[in-house]
């Protein structure tokens, strides 16, 4: 049983393990996955390998249907999956995206150290869990008109700092700057805004989580100096949240229209949670549209949080701003569908890059970087689980040739949320983490015991996959200090 | 008879609810759901909502059905303990649906729910003349 993958995965190299398409009828292209051949036993069983193989059906598919080390079972696409299709005639599919649209990662620098915040990381701790709306339930303290809304839909990011949350160097220092330009608010439903509207500026529920991290290990000094990560010890900021209800709603109301839209264009795939639509038709550009207002308002969310997050630091910690230095490393996407441009058997082509529990990883160089990252490459940010490590990496060249310019999110889980619970209560949880120094406050007992530690991949095992592959690169890694969990 | 029992996935919960008609399996769907929530036990009936869904197909009809229910949670907090469900045919759901806003202070709410997905979808009448249904949750 746990070794039932053989004869169907086969191993390009230690890393690299791919899916012939001759293994199911209707496979357009090879999948491919990256992995160890210890993290493969989980992957077939859990049935995200099947999954890779119903995400090469879809039509317009180009080179591989990948999966990142992280790769555990989604609804239609894995988690960690990443496809491209060509814009001319390919689909787009909400299920390559996800319910939470721009589900991703925030990460701020201080000038602190481990030291001069431990006496206050209680009080820390404190702060952010009630300057920050976070939990089931939570409504946010921003009270805003249904004519606000929009704005946060179409300038994202930019809207939180107009209105003062945060300073315009963050949207330097944000994927697509904090907003993709395509956004259209009519595409979005009366009710995806009204489970958006108390819901902006919260953290959420779930696996969503901000941390107090200090930096434990630098692999390469010159790339963690450019992102301001200076010495071990470090503390560093990360806030993992998304688009909330509205996100979930848009995800909700198109995989409904695709999947009538996948029947009258005829378009043959294996799960109906892979609903699709041609990228150029009205369905397909009309989610397009709908999926950038719920990416914008993802970061116009993570814009405030981090906002919040600063105050909390300057009243806690009796310091400015300035001197606490707590500025903007970067801030990437998890969730998300992007039109970019890739040579493709030679030939440069326009394509629509679904990114599943995968991020963004442009390399040196590459035009669509800020200036002060255009010498090591795009910063890649991985929460690992509670309990162990994050990792900063950043993207490759290697990533551009073979995943879309693309790499791993996270640790991916293993165990269900049952089994995770199993035997573990939410105040055993807390109090483990407490007995390893990470102090953790959460809205719910039950949802910290189904985000255990051992409820996840090791993200380590994860990210040596990513690096020896060479689709990114580690740069530092961080400890947990104080947890904050939705 | 069990109205219904949790399914386990890597990720996400799932639910198997059982009845002898249809009404009652969507009527149990609705309550293994909202278990999942919070203790229905714990929840009163201070109100009752009326909601008409119209779906497809009868396996839609739950995903549709579990999803009004998760807006009404997301957007008013509303929890409910019992349903009293009409079908005039396969396709559609008139409910009365009997509960109360949540109150955090006899609430305790465990996790929240993103959507009822199509992964899995089941709705079936067994053998033995009784319904089924299976739906897979993205908490």
């Amino acid at each position: 049983m746990a070794e039932g993958w053989k004869g169907v995965i086969h191993k390009k190299d230690e890393n690299r393990w791919e899916i012939e398409p001759t293994y199911k009828a209707g496979m357009r292209v090879p999948g491919l996955i990256y992995t160890s051949e210890s993290m493969l036993a989980q992957i077939w069983e859990d049935q995200a390998f099947e999954q890779v193989v119903n995400v090469s059906f879809l039509p317009g598919i180009v080179g591989h249907s990948l999966a990142m080390p992280d790769i555990h079972f989604g609804y239609g696409f894995p988690i960690g999956g990443v496809a491209a299709t060509r814009v001319k005639d390919g689909v787009v599919s909400p299920g390559g995206v996800g319910f939470d649209i721009n589900c991703g990662v925030r990460l701020l620098r201080t000038n602190l150290s481990r030291e001069e915040v431990k006496p206050y990381i209680e009080k820390l701790v404190y702060a952010l869990y009630s300057n920050i709306p976070s939990g089931l339930g939570s409504e946010g303290k921003l009270r805003i008109s249904d004519k606000e809304l929009d704005k946060v839909l179409l300038k994202g990011s930019a809207w939180a700092v107009e209105k003062g949350f945060g300073q315009a160097d963050d949207l330097i220092c944000t994927e697509e700057s904090g907003c993709i330009k395509n956004a259209d608010p009519d595409k979005v439903s009366q009710r995806a805004r009204k489970r958006g509207l108390p819901q902006i500026g919260t953290l959420g529920s779930g696996n969503h989580f901000l941390e107090i991290q200090a930096v434990d290990q630098i692999y390469d000094q010159e790339a963690a100096r450019t992102m301001g990560i200076l010495e071990t010890g470090q503390i560093l900021i990360l806030i993992h949240t998304g688009s909330r209800g509205l996100g979930h709603q848009v995800c909700d109301d198109y995989i409904r229209t695709l999947g009538e839209a996948t029947q009258r264009y005829g378009i043959d795939i294996p799960d109906r949670q892979l609903a699709c639509a041609p990228v150029q038709s009205p369905e397909g550009q009309d989610y397009l549209a709908a999926m950038a207002c719920a990416a914008n308002y993802a970061w116009a969310n993570r814009q405030c949080i981090a906002h919040w997050v600063r105050e909390s630091f300057v009243r806690v910690m009796g310091k400015g701003p300035r001197e606490i230095g707590l500025e903007q490393i970067y801030d990437v996407a998890h969730n998300i569908a992007k039109i970019e441009r890739y040579m493709v058997e030679g030939k440069s082509e326009t394509l629509c890059v679904h990114r599943k529990g995968a991020t963004r990883a442009f390399p040196k160089g590459h035009p669509d970087l800020p200036a002060i990252y255009r010498n090591i490459g795009q910063p890649v940010l991985i929460p690992g689980d509670m309990g162990r490590y994050s990792y900063i990496a950043v993207g490759t060249e290697t990533a551009m040739q073979e995943t879309f310019g693309s790499t791993c999110h996270g640790a991916g889980r293993t165990q269900s949320r049952s089994a995770a619970k199993k035997g573990l209560r939410g105040s055993d949880v807390a109090y483990k983490l407490a007995m390893k120094g990470i102090l953790v406050k959460s809205d719910s007992m039950g949802s910290l015991a189904e985000e255990a530690s051992d409820a996840y991949k090791d993200v380590t095992e994860v990210v040596e996959v990513t690096e020896k592959a060479g689709i990114s690169r580690k740069i530092a890694r961080t400890v947990p200090l104080g947890v904050i969990k939705g | 008879m069990k109205t219904y029992e949790i399914i386990d996935t890597t990720a996400d919960i799932g639910i198997r609810a059982f009845g002898g008609d249809l009404p009652e399996v969507y009527a149990n769907a609705a309550l293994g759901m909202l278990s999942l929530i919070t203790d229905t036990a714990t929840v009163r009936e201070e109100l009752d909502r009326a909601i008409v869904i119209n779906a497809p197909d009868s396996d839609a009809l739950l995903v549709e059905w579990l999803n009004e229910l998760i807006f009404l949670f997301d957007t008013e907090m509303l929890l409910f303990s019992r349903f009293e469900i009409v079908m005039p045919d396969r396709f559609r759901i008139l409910a009365r649906c009997f509960g109360e806003k949540a109150d955090r202070t006899r609430h305790e709410l465990k996790r929240g729910i993103k959507s009822a997905t199509y992964h899995k979808l089941k709705v079936e009448q067994k053998k033995d003349g009784d319904f089924q249904a299976e739906v897979i949750l993205d908490i």
